[in-house]
């Protein structure tokens, strides 16, 4: 599988939250690895996501709840992609996504879950999100994300 | 003779692989879990296959403990049981179990306890006949490795 950990993209790690992370073309550096989160209190499915996403070439760290999303995103970690649980306990996914984006957050954020109704479907998109999957995710829907992620920026 | 020992289980192996495939216990998501494994994470099948039985046997027994409490009421929690047992059978390719799940998770919405009985006993069933050939392919994947390395000292 083609890793695309050398694409050019929008973001920096060292940038503060609430701080514009849209860099103009002459700031991007060859050889920036593309940076992906993963929210999920699953264990089997973190590990599968994580997976996934370093056979791509993409650095990923793993949280448990959308409130340690929350704080992560506090102290200063900016991601290119999110991929957001819906159910998880203390913060749930449509919650930490508001609260991500009234933070001025503007990764991809991607819901991902087992089957849900369009009820809680609309409300999770509603929330904020750019995208949604039904789990469990592919190599092949992943693939078309991260293609999305580079060709947008 | 001991080539033929390999190839032998080589093909025991694909051939339960296509017995659990043809039955519906396992989807493609259980290659695409496969092909995830690799030389820098040789045992990655293995390690994500008992984790998901840990966690699964965790949510059977909160499933039992809700339904055995004769004033239970809580099927929110129940469904979110569910929806954990469902997701992460989904993602190792347990085809069957995430079924059953999802029909258990239908009955959970109605509120019927006897009918949650019934389908968690059915889903406890799967499970086992789950764990059991998951197991039983372990087994001979872990004889082949064995073989193959000793048909490797052996050509050296």
């Amino acid at each position: 599988m083609k890793s695309i950990a050398n694409e050019d993209l929008i973001g920096s790690k060292s940038m503060p939250h609430g701080n514009d992370v849209c860099q103009g073309p002459s700031s991007h550096s060859l050889n920036k690895k593309v940076t992906a989160l993963v929210v999920e209190d699953n264990v089997v499915n973190q590990m599968i996501h994580k997976r996934l996403l370093s056979n791509l070439g993409i650095e990923t760290q793993v949280v448990e709840n959308g409130k340690e999303a929350v704080d992560l995103h506090h102290s200063g970690a900016v991601f290119d992609l999110i991929l957001m649980d819906m159910e998880m306990p203390i913060m749930n996914g449509p919650e930490a996504t508001r609260v991500l984006r009234a933070m001025g957050v503007r990764s991809k954020i991607v819901g991902v879950t087992a089957y849900s109704g369009d009820y809680e479907k609309r409300v999770f998109m509603d929330a904020g999100l750019d995208d949604y999957y039904e789990k469990p995710l592919t190599m092949a829907k992943l693939v078309s994300l991260l293609q999305e992620l580079v060709d947008n920026n | 003779m001991l080539g033929l020992g390999v190839d032998q289980l080589r093909a025991d192996m694909n051939q339960l692989l296509a017995l659990l495939f043809h039955q519906g216990v396992l989807d493609d998501h259980f290659l695409q879990l496969q092909q995830l494994q690799d030389v820098t994470s040789p045992n990655f099948v293995y390690e994500v296959v008992n984790i998901y039985f840990h966690e699964s046997e965790k949510l059977l027994r909160n499933l039992r403990v809700l339904l055995m409490d004769r004033d239970f009421s809580d099927y929110k929690k129940m469904g979110i049981h569910l929806n954990q047992f469902m997701g992460s059978s989904s993602s190792i390719g347990a085809k069957r179990v995430r079924n059953v799940c999802f029909a258990f998770r239908a009955v959970s919405e109605q509120n019927n306890r006897a009918g949650c009985l019934r389908a968690l006993e059915v889903l406890e069933h799967e499970y086992c006949y789950l764990k059991n050939k998951l197991h039983e392919l372990f087994h001979i994947e872990q004889q082949r490795v064995m073989a193959a390395a000793v048909r490797y000292r052996i050509q050296d």
